[in-house]
């Protein structure tokens, strides 16, 4: 389990100000789950990762692993990085290019003989494996990334996705309390990106190695994790499941980050419990018209929100549908993508973007029915 | 989406399309195959064959002989001659390798306090001369008048002065402490271009410190520091100014002062000369050989880099303090003692080492001398037009060797490379010597000219002009060059309007940097000057030699802050187009 409470982290720049890349960051990860931090470019992901590596030293806060305490301010604690346990990927890989696979694989298990590394929990192994045992456990984590057949092979003869495949392998050796990922498929092209997803996916499922992975790539963080936190300027701005991010976001920023989205601007006319306990059902007067949506805010009579609806939650039919929030549209743009057809739709002045099964032959110009089903519909506070 | 990127042959190359300008490429590159082998190869057989001759007088013709190498390594003399120069080479690269990679590693990665501005600081030693940081290391640590020896006799009350300049050990410390920048600079560029990733990835895996440290980042820099320590070795066994001042006095000689004393002899013994000089060129050739053949390997490793560089830096907690008093004495001993000594000693009418009394006798006498001495401007105008020529030429030159090396596919092309990166090998006094025995054999009417120098300055900073119009002609993509002639631009266009905007911070860079190094030029210049071409380091000389010591302080004085305001120029010319660092 992984504890991170208040982080704060901060660097200077080169002009000598603070940048303050890590703010007031709190999360819980139970044990064996993956946990995502996903965000924009710059928004501190990073920084985070290295601060529960302790490669970073935080300005302030307290990170603990499986009641550990590793670091905190109050407490004046700091353990050296190399004293955590802790497994890790770097996004560049970091493979060391003087060692052949096996002792890229291998120098985790070789250093802790030498040094006294603390496993978590409690008692201090300082015992230096037999060589037999050594070999077994590193040939069993190649095995198990799929590198065994090339064990002895110079690490600068491996590929892209052989590299990162190798980098987990030295990540995972050392059994970690741990395991952090820092964008570890970014450096891969597309089809091996996706496949790597799924293997990843499944060598954490079956470890049950509690990780923190880092990740700009939206589709990968909903694909993989337990649980995401999305950043925003060194913040969290929202923890929840995958599915919670998605069908619910808490704000504008996640919105508009996490999938696409139509936003739809507006000022709140009336709002009533709903039959779900934390949401509320309202009314939302629009450009369009009123609208009826949904909203986990407290939201009231005035207030300006934005509502935001995903492309493929925008129903269309040629003939008018029964129920709420019906308009009639006409086909402005067609883009066809193999698996689903793209729609843009014109509704007075708004264009609505919508994302339908490829059946839908309706030609650009004719008139369209579009619906958008109020479940489906989450009115967002502008700040 | 699939882009083929098949064809990897220059566009030049291709088609008849571009016929009509290709006569107008062979004569540019013809003439600077011609050029660089003239400049390059021809001084080379010259002094080969000079030093299988004997001396021409008036009496006796020249007839071929072994005699000048039997002279030279004949006798017992030569075993001394080659081990005092391996100490004197050795101990220096050590010294200075040792000094620039501590500097450098506390630098770059550990977090000693104002250790930027220590990196702007410590280049300040670049740009004086050597010549002089080696005078003014007499005055402070000569037996006789050495400012630190008179104040440690003093406070300790010791007989004998603890510390002597005219030994192997003092020339090693002072040569040392010159290259060190140097040292420094290399050691820098290969920490930083190490992904940092590499050594925290071991950390992570639980590696102390110490384990980092021997097994990754001493592994993967490995070659980066035996290049190192070869190449100050190299210009500790070329050096001239330490040898002469420091070495001489005392009776050390090492190769590159046996060569001036042959040839300064009377009568002088050029073939002797150049015997020496074939073995000290045989020497520097074996040392840039496995330097090159080291940077080729560092490459190897190079590639597997990658992005995100975020150098972590070590926390030294309260020894941070030592780190930054080590800088602050390195700093004093290689910029504020030498330059401070050659400041007081230019305020004096006599040389006198610092007192109250002799502070009441200041004068500005040596400075009025300096501004009256005849030729003065000549001198000025003949270091400038000289370094302003060869730099400007060098550029030129290089740019058009470099792009024939790097874009085409011309047969032979790698031969233009080494020919033109040949006098890297020439130490500044061998390269003197050779273009002499050169021009004084083919009579074309140079010969004590200014052109002569232009020459000689040309050839010995080629190479160096060469790496810097390599290193950015190797960042201009193919593509670049591709999309000028898809867009119809002739070869002559393309390289004026796409490829010489592009490597004009990279040009700029480079000439400035072979301007600084002629204006400073000592030991080629010193066997081929006229009394119509002297340059301001060699009137350096002469003021030492007539042992006018206050006066070529004031000179001095006056060069340092006139290069210093120059590469001051320079920076802010470079902000100005674009140079980065
Ligand atoms: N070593 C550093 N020095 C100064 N600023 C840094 C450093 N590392 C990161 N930053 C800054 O901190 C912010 C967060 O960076 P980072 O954590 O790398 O973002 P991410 O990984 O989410 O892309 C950025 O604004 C970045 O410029
Ligand atoms: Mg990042």
């Amino acid at each position: 389990m992984l504890r991170v409470d208040g982080l704060f982290t901060e660097y200077p720049n080169e002009k000598g100000e603070v940048v303050r890349a890590a703010q007031d960051v709190s999360f819980t990860v139970d044990e064996g789950r993956l946990f995502t931090l996903l965000g924009p470019s710059g928004c501190g992901k990073t920084t985070t990762l290295r601060s529960i590596a302790g490669l970073e030293r935080p300005k302030a806060g307290e990170i603990a692993v499986n009641d550990r305490v590793v670091y905190s301010s109050s407490k004046g604690i700091f353990v050296a990085p190399n004293r955590r346990g802790f497994g890790m990927v770097f996004q560049s890989y970091a493979i060391w290019p003087h060692m052949n696979v096996f002792e890229n694989a291998a120098f985790p298990l070789e250093v802790r003989g030498a040094g006294s590394v603390l496993r978590f929990g409690s008692a201090a192994r300082r015992t230096r494996l037999s060589r037999s045992d050594m070999r077994e456990r590193v040939m069993r984590v190649l095995t198990a990334v799929q590198l065994d057949d090339l064990a002895d092979r110079a690490a600068t003869k491996l590929s892209g996705g052989q590299q990162q495949r190798l980098a987990l392998a030295r990540a995972l050796v050392m059994e970690p309390a741990l395991l952090l990922l820092d964008e570890p498929l970014s450096n891969l092209d597309a089809k091996l990106r996706e496949k790597m997803r799924f293997e990843l996916k499944r060598l954490q499922r079956e470890l049950k190695i509690t990780t923190v992975y880092v990740t700009h790539d939206q589709s990968e963080a909903l694909a993989l994790s337990h649980q995401i936190a999305v950043m925003h300027r060194g913040r969290i701005q929202q923890v929840g499941t995958p599915r919670d991010i998605y069908e619910r976001p808490a704000s504008q920023f996640v919105a508009d980050f996490v999938g696409n989205t139509n936003f739809i601007d507006g000022v709140v006319v009336s709002c009533a419990p709903h039959a779900d306990h934390d949401q509320r059902s309202c009314v939302v007067r629009s450009e369009m018209g009123d609208l009826k949506v949904h909203s986990a805010q407290e939201l009231h009579h005035g207030d300006r929100v934005t509502v935001s609806i995903r492309p493929e939650d925008v129903e269309l039919s040629e003939e008018r549908p029964a129920g709420d929030n019906v308009w009639g549209g006409r086909v402005d743009q067609k883009v066809f993508l193999g698996e689903a057809l793209d729609f843009q739709v014109a509704v007075g002045a708004r264009t609505l973007f919508s994302r339908r099964h490829p059946t839908l032959r309706t030609k650009i110009g004719e008139a369209i029915f579009v619906q958008l089903r109020p479940d489906k519909c989450v009115a967002l506070k502008v700040s | 989406m699939r882009v083929s990127t098949g064809a990897t042959t220059n566009v030049f190359d291709r088609g008849a399309v571009l016929r009509p300008q290709f006569d107008w490429k062979w004569v540019i590159i013809g003439a600077s195959v011609v050029f660089t082998v003239y400049i390059a190869v021809i001084p080379l057989a010259f002094l080969l064959w000079q030093s299988f001759r004997t001396p021409e007088t008036a009496a006796t013709a020249a007839v071929w002989t072994l005699g000048n190498y039997a002279a030279a390594y004949g006798s017992t003399e030569t075993l001394r001659l080659f081990t005092t120069s391996l100490q004197f080479a050795s101990g220096t690269a050590l010294f200075a390798f040792v000094l620039g990679a501590g500097l450098a590693w506390m630098n770059e990665r550990t977090n000693t306090p104002f250790k930027t501005i220590f990196f702007a600081l410590s280049l300040i030693p670049l740009v004086i001369p050597s010549i002089l940081f080696t005078v003014a290391w007499i005055l402070l640590a000569s037996p006789q008048i050495g400012i630190i020896n008179l104040v440690l006799q003093g406070w300790l009350g010791l007989a004998e002065a603890p510390f002597d300049i005219y030994s192997v050990a003092g020339m090693i410390w002072v040569d040392g402490l010159h290259y060190s920048p140097m040292a420094f600079l290399l050691m820098s560029a290969a920490f930083r271009a190490m992904d940092p990733s590499l050594e925290e990835s071991a950390t992570m895996s639980g590696a102390s410190v110490f384990q980092v440290a021997r097994r990754v980042t001493l592994r993967l820099t490995w070659p980066a520091i035996v290049a190192t320590i070869l190449i100050l070795f190299v210009r500790a066994i070329e050096s001239f100014e330490v040898p002469a001042l420091l070495g001489l006095p005392s009776g050390i000689v090492v190769f590159t002062a046996a060569i001036y004393q042959a040839v300064h002899r009377y009568p002088s013994q050029v073939g002797l000369a150049s015997a020496y000089a074939v073995a000290l060129l045989a020497i520097t050739s074996v040392g840039v050989y496995f330097v090159s053949r080291l940077s080729g390997q560092g490459s190897k490793y190079a590639t597997m880099t990658g992005k995100g560089f975020r150098p972590r830096q070590i926390d030294l907690g309260r020894w941070r303090w030592l780190t930054a008093s080590i800088f602050i004495v390195y700093f004093l001993l290689i910029v504020v003692l030498p330059f401070s000594v050659l400041l007081w000693s230019s305020f004096q009418r006599f040389y006198a080492v610092p007192s109250t009394e002799a502070l009441q006798n200041l004068t500005l006498d040596p400075y009025r001398f300096i501004l009256s001495y005849p030729n003065l401007p000549r001198t000025v105008l003949n270091s400038l037009l000289l370094s302003f020529g060869a730099a400007t030429i060098v550029m030129l030159v290089t740019s058009v060797i470099c792009w024939i090396v790097v874009k085409t596919k011309l047969p032979g092309r790698w031969l233009l490379d080494n020919v033109a990166s040949l006098p890297i090998v020439f130490p500044g006094l061998v390269l003197g010597l050779s273009i002499m025995i050169f021009y004084l054999n083919v009579d074309v009417g140079i010969y004590g000219t200014i052109w002569i120098m232009l020459i000689a300055y040309v050839t010995r900073f080629m190479p160096y002009g060469l790496r810097y119009t390599t290193t950015s002609m190797l960042q201009i993509h193919r593509e670049l060059e591709e999309s000028a002639a898809m867009s119809g631009a002739s070869w002559s266009t393309t390289f004026r309007r796409v490829v010489l905007p592009l490597l004009k911070p990279g040009l700029l860079a480079g000439w400035i940097y072979v301007m600084i190094v002629s204006i400073r030029e000592l030991s080629t210049s010193i066997l081929l000057y006229s009394p119509d071409t002297q340059v301001v380091s060699i009137v350096i000389w002469e003021l030492w030699e007539n042992g006018q010591y206050v006066e070529l302080s004031a000179l001095g004085v006056l060069f340092i802050i006139s290069l210093f305001v120059l590469v001051l120029m320079a920076r802010w010319l470079g902000q100005k187009y674009g140079i980065k660092e």
